[in-house]
């Protein structure tokens, strides 16, 4: 016996849009009601309750001497359980961006997203959080923009990542800011 | 193989069977001297079957055998492979088939929309990400840290592409330029529209041997001569995305396997995985088969043609023939079988390769897995 | 570590969802199963001779013997219970007015089992094991090619 050469016709059958039209081509959709209720954990309980307070924190691990955010019960590198709450900044640095003209559903965006990961003051070198950027002309957007978060308003902020609005280029003068109107 | 189409009127199961039965033809052996059977298929969400292991079973000669289905997101079609080799190469079986699959037109209203559960709950689904972000981040991390210019990442939608042309089952085959892929729209900045590969329905499938029935069945075994694979942390954002250590650890694990000691010069073929152009480039430096930044240069230089000194996805990649995610691991790992044994047809590259390796990527930005085959029988 | 309380001061739950609608095509087999049923209200299956089995509904392949199925055979609407049940709760546990009783029905002529509804069961004490039924099939105005387009089995008296 010996395998024989690549086959020169391959199957399989291109669903004709044309047949589709004409209702030739049976179907059966179905939605799934996948809705989830996650637990948060410990880590992400905190991270989300000093989100909603107008702050970052991070988890320290003293063997590993690094400080994560977002911050987790375990390290992941050395299997300890992490050591210390730390405060972090609401400031960082652009490590890498995007610009966005797709979104989540498939839809085109005249006006770009920017994605980024950002890291942030005060943890580990290199420990970025994702988020968005706003505020700023799309030539502008540069790997090692410093940037700071802009907070909702106390009032709207429900304990989500999205309690801070965006992130915007940092001037001399400001630090993290609040959205006032 | 089957053919890989935007929307197949085949079911999954379906699908699944027209590959496995290619396979059984094209060795001339019947299912029942199959001892084992191995799926890879990634999200139930895109066939829509839940526990479509079990549902795909009968279309990969699984009824009534050791069945085992496998999954790591985009790196399944590669590491179903190991999967496979480890049920041989333990003694338990002495032949395996190894079907992977996808169907992705069946999850409306596209794929996209099941991909958002990838994403952190907690930190990160709430920006209501979508998948191109996190390629669009890593390629302008990659161009950025070595001065690449887009350029010189369109060259890889160029060659896969035209590569494609020239395989029977390719979906989006074509003659482009660069030019092309840098007027095609912006998804997300650094990213154009012919930088991505396609979302495709299709399956293949690999039949397994222990050395001494393989040389009963054929005269030109493949021989699996190392597997490797190696997960990264899903904190993506607190990795420097520049370059793929998960891959490089891979990698390694399989070269070591295969007594693989400096790739770039005992590869002959390379079959990394190709979602985004930039990642052919990316994959190809974890895998140590060109210095880091440097793989652009190396395809400008024609190193990575067909006639090159080290062709690189000859099939025409996921760019080219698909991406059904695990369906085109498995691609790349048939790709390999035919050109080893100088059946690739008009893909044919030219001398006697004697040594491939093949690559799959999956998750956020994460996973690595590594088969290297070659004709020569390990030890 | 054992596991922990969360402690008022932390958020304890997050919601959210994976919007997808799942749109299956029939396929190979079942096109050629929903056509002969959506155009001439007739039960077709697809016979593999060495493997003595007729699957109703029609396959594309034998997954025994992995052989292709192109032998179509056409089985009348008469069958036998080969098993029963009534569902008093529904698919998330919620009570039902009325039970709903279903049935795997071998219809004559093919060896697999079909599912689907029993019709007009009055007295659920009559159900056997063994029972013949006969397949009520929807007026052709009423098909669209699903398996809807039989209405359910009924029991033979």
């Amino acid at each position: 016996m010996k395998t024989k050469s690549e086959p020169q016709v391959v199957r399989g059958t291109a669903l004709d849009e044309a047949d589709l039209k004409r209702g030739k081509i049976f179907l059966n959709s179905y939605a799934p009601a996948l809705r989830y209720t996650w637990d948060t954990g410990e880590a992400m309980g905190r991270y989300l309750a000093e989100l909603k307070n107008g702050r970052l924190i991070a988890r320290s691990c003293r063997k590993c001497e690094r400080v994560m955010i977002p911050p987790r019960m375990f390290c992941e590198r050395c299997f300890r359980p992490t050591d210390d709450w730390v405060y972090v900044k609401a400031t960082g640095t652009v490590n890498t961006f995007s610009l966005c003209y797709v979104s989540w559903d498939v839809r085109r965006l005249k006006q770009p997203e920017i994605p980024a990961v950002i890291e942030i003051d005060g943890a580990s070198p290199g420990m970025g959080i994702l988020h968005l950027v706003r505020k700023v002309a799309l030539k502008d957007v540069h790997i090692g923009m410093r940037v700071a978060a802009v907070w909702k308003p106390a009032v709207q902020r429900t304990g989500s990542i999205t309690d801070i609005a965006y992130w915007m280029p940092i001037n001399r003068r400001s630090q993290s800011k609040v959205i006032t109107k | 193989m089957t053919k890989f189409m935007r929307r197949a009127l085949e079911t999954p199961k379906e699908l699944a069977w027209l590959a496995a039965k290619a396979a059984l033809d094209s060795a001339e052996m019947k299912l029942d001297q199959i001892d084992g059977t191995v799926l890879g298929s990634a999200p139930d969400a895109f066939d829509g079957m839940h526990m479509k292991g079990e549902y795909l079973a009968d279309g990969c000669g699984g009824w009534r055998k050791p069945y085992l289905r496998c999954y790591v997101g985009g790196g399944t079609g590669v590491y179903a492979i190991a999967q496979g080799w480890f049920q041989v190469a333990s003694g338990l079986f002495d032949t395996a088939l190894v079907v992977c699959e996808e169907k992705m037109s069946s999850c409306q209203p596209h794929p996209q929309a099941a991909f958002i559960s990838i994403f952190d709950p907690f930190t990160e689904q709430p920006l209501k990400p979508n998948l191109l972000w996190i390629f669009a981040l890593e390629q302008n991390r990659y161009m950025q840290t070595h001065g690449i210019a887009l350029e010189e990442i369109a060259r890889v939608s160029v060659k896969n592409k035209r590569n494609a042309l020239d395989h029977p089952s390719a979906q989006l085959g074509a003659e482009i330029t660069v030019k092309d892929v840098l007027a095609s729209e912006v998804m997300a900045w650094p990213v154009h529209r012919l930088m991505v590969s396609p979302t495709s329905d299709g399956a293949a499938a690999v039949i397994l041997a222990a050395g001494d029935v393989a040389r009963r069945l054929t005269s030109k075994p493949v021989w699996i001569q190392g597997v490797g694979w190696c997960l990264d942390t899903a904190y993506w954002t607190n990795r420097d995305l520049y370059y793929p250590e998960y891959v490089e650890k891979a990698a390694w694990m399989a070269y070591r396997m295969a007594g693989v000691k400096e790739p770039r010069q005992e590869i002959n073929i390379a079959e990394p995985y190709d979602p985004f152009a930039y990642k052919e480039l990316h994959h190809l430096e974890g895998l140590q088969l060109a210095p880091k930044g440097q793989a652009p240069k190396l395809l400008a230089d024609g190193v990575f043609d067909r006639d090159g000194d080290l062709p690189v996805t000859p099939s025409g990649g996921l760019l080219g023939v698909g991406n059904p995610i695990a369906a085109a691991g498995t691609m790349k790992i048939c790709e390999l079988f035919w050109q080893l044994r100088g059946e690739a047809g008009r893909r044919q590259v030219p001398g006697k390769p004697e040594r491939g390796v093949a690559q799959a990527w999956g998750d956020l930005m994460q996973v690595g897995t590594v088969v290297v085959v070659g004709t020569a029988e390990p030890h | 570590m054992a596991g922990t309380q969360l402690r008022k001061s932390h958020i304890a739950k997050w919601r959210g969802e994976i919007p997808i609608e799942s749109l299956y095509t029939a396929g190979i087999g079942g096109q050629r199963f929903f056509k002969a049923l959506k155009e001439k209200g007739e039960l077709v299956g697809t016979r593999c001779r060495p493997c003595h089995q007729v699957f109703v509904p029609s396959r594309q392949f034998c997954e025994r013997c992995f052989a292709e199925l192109t032998e179509e055979v056409r089985v009348q609407p008469d069958g036998v219970i080969k098993s029963f049940s009534y569902a008093y709760v529904d698919h998330i546990g919620r009570r039902l007015k009325q039970p709903v009783a279903s049935a795997l029905v071998q219809l004559e002529g093919a060896t697999t089992v079909m599912l689907h509804r029993l019709l007009d069961v009055k007295d659920l004490s009559r159900l056997s094991i063994g029972s013949r039924v006969k397949a009520v099939i929807k007026p052709k105005g009423k098909r669209t090619g699903s398996i809807l387009d039989i209405e359910g089995f009924r029991l033979v008296e």
